[in-house]
């Protein structure tokens, strides 16, 4: 009984924390071309990125599902690297996810790389820095907040993915069903109690997440007078 | 001036509504001033010097080669320092740390200049533990100061350092600057649009208008041309550098020996016998007269031979290039007066100065 509570929760964690990680390394260089570049690209690439804003999860699902499948180029490619197949497997969960959450980790940051300016970049590069030297020491540090507000957003995202989750994982115990998942199971076997505990246990974790990012985001911006 | 000790800048390029093209071989000491109205290209030709925007051109600087046709070399490898209007400290970063940004940034061996020293030059002894937030305006561009001097630059490009401040943390910066100027060695080019802070500080002048050079020299003979663009300005005028010689505390006068004569000055700042200074005159406070005449209000009355006359840009009026010795003075005379007494280049006349503004 307390398996079957807890299983869920910690595949959910875990996913929402490799997500995460993933995404920052992936997301910061994107964040950071679309904040300085003026190049044609930009616009089209941003909306590329913004899509799993507006698109219904379902959405995604279904191609993601079509692309890494046995007849899909991702899936051919995955296969002929003795990978084998991603839906229906913790990786296969942790791609999708990183495509989903993408726009919550990139426009934060985005946003904290545009605001800095080009200004102190400048200086440092007066002050001998090089790029990477400037990006690790004045970019980063300047742009802190913008890392805040992008981890706990694609965190607190993935936590709460249904849609695609279904779509490519869908509910293998262990390997694919996490807290929704097992929220929706729950409802649909008429367990009410156990949705309950899960569910509330949710409400009550997203509003610590919500609240977390609001006084993040105060306490930057009383810091950010000079 | 050979190419091992002068700054050569050529740059050619255009923006949208503007075109800069200039072809300026500096020297290699001293503060040089690139001087003219707001938006004419002294800024951009600034970024062009260090790197920042690129344009077309080239750059050497004391013999090194910078930027040539075939290569640009990046800011960051530059031996240059630029201080900006504005000062754009790290926040991040307490003054300690924002000085040693560039400092732990070059080889130990290329240190010329001591961190001690730069905090000591720009007295920020007491404000390394602060954040930059907590700093006065004025505090913030020492701290910028100090911090690009401590890369031991062999150029330093300073941006209207003092025109984001108000008129008392200009009147606290610009001593440092002075000092600065004074021990060391390293030239430094100096954009502004103050006739004040150009005549206090720079030895060297490049006027610039719409992306053009205009005019160039030692500040002091620029400044004493008649054909110089400052004579269509109200402020026209030249610039003596001379010596205070004698105090008067009960009139608060201040007598001034320039090389060619003596004049007394109203003081307000702290000046002492034997201080170099700079002092001002403007032409339209230059009257003159054939012969000494004692007795009217005017006290400063030093003899000239006149060099050379101009009709200025107003219509009637005269621009009068005289020599004190061998320091030019400007006058600004009605054309009539000139006709009346008969002045023409070679004349001997008295030159009866109003007021003179001590600058430095």
């Amino acid at each position: 009984m307390f398996e079957t509570y807890w299983d869920p929760v910690w595949l959910t964690l875990r996913l929402a924390a490799t997500t995460t990680l993933l995404l920052l390394i992936i997301g910061t260089p994107i964040a950071w071309w679309l904040a300085r570049t003026r190049h044609w690209l930009r616009q089209p690439i941003a909306a590329v990125i913004a899509l799993p804003l507006v698109l219904p999860p379902t959405v995604l699902g279904f191609y993601l599902l079509l692309v890494m499948g046995p007849e899909g180029w991702v899936g051919q490619m995955t296969q002929s690297l003795g990978i084998g197949l991603l839906p229906f497997t913790f990786e296969g969960l942790v791609v999708a996810s990183v495509i989903y959450s993408l726009p919550f980790t990139v426009q934060p940051l985005q946003n904290a790389f545009e605001g800095i300016g080009d200004g102190f970049m400048e200086v440092a590069s007066t002050l001998r820095a090089a790029p990477w030297d400037r990006f690790l020491f004045v970019a980063v540090p300047l742009a802190r907040n913008g890392f805040l507000t992008a981890s706990v957003l694609t965190f607190a995202h993935t936590i709460g993915e249904f849609g695609v989750i279904l779509m490519i994982g869908g509910n293998i115990p262990g390997e694919t069903k996490v807290l929704s998942v097992a929220i929706y199971d729950h409802v649909e076997a008429l367990e009410y109690t156990q949705a309950h505990w899960l569910s509330a246990g949710m409400v009550v974790f997203s509003f610590v997440v919500l609240v977390t990012l609001y006084a993040l985001n105060g306490k930057a911006r009383s810091g950010a007078i000079r | 001036m050979t190419a091992s000790d002068t700054i050569c800048a050529r740059f050619q390029c255009s923006f949208p509504g503007f075109s800069l093209d200039v072809d300026l071989n500096l020297p290699g000491t001293g503060i040089t001033a690139l001087f003219g109205r707001s938006g004419c290209g002294k800024t951009t030709l600034l970024r062009c010097m260090a790197g920042l925007q690129s344009a077309p051109g080239t750059m050497t600087v004391l013999g090194e080669p910078w930027q040539t046709e075939s290569f640009i070399r990046p800011v960051h490898k530059r031996p240059l320092a630029y201080v900006f209007q504005e000062t754009h400290l790290f926040p991040h970063l307490n003054v300690r740390k924002n000085l040693d940004f560039g400092y732990q940034r070059i080889s130990p061996a290329d240190r010329q200049i001591g961190f001690d020293d730069a905090v000591r030059w720009l007295g920020l002894e007491s404000h390394l533990d602060r954040m930059p937030a907590g700093l006065s305006g004025g505090e913030r561009q020492r701290v910028a100061i100090a911090r690009a001097l401590l890369t031991s630059p062999r150029l330093l490009l300073m941006d209207e350092p003092l025109s984001a401040l108000d008129f008392n943390s200009k009147q606290e910066i610009l001593p440092y600057l002075e000092r600065l100027h004074d021990t060391l060695a390293i030239p430094i080019i100096y954009v502004s649009h103050s006739t004040a802070e150009v005549a206090r500080l720079a030895d060297h002048i490049v006027m610039m208008e719409e992306g053009r050079v205009v005019g160039q020299g030692p500040l002091q003979e620029t400044l004493a041309n008649t054909d110089n663009p400052f004579r269509v300005q109200d402020d026209a005028g030249a610039l003596l550098e001379g010596q205070i010689i004698d105090l008067d505390d009960y009139w608060h006068l201040a007598l001034f020996r320039f090389d060619g004569g003596k004049l007394w000055l109203r003081h307000d700042r702290r000046v002492k016998p034997g201080d170099r200074v700079r002092v001002r005159v403007l032409a339209r406070d230059v009257s003159l007269a054939l012969s000494e005449n004692a007795d009217q209000s005017i006290q400063n009355l030093v003899p000239a031979v006149i060099d050379q006359i101009d009709p200025d840009v107003a219509p009637g009026i005269s621009l009068v290039r005289l020599l004190a010795g061998p320091t030019p003075v400007l006058s600004r005379l009605t054309s009539r007066a000139v006709a009346q007494l008969g002045l023409e280049p070679g004349i001997s006349v008295w030159m009866q100065i109003k007021s003179a503004a001590l600058v430095a």
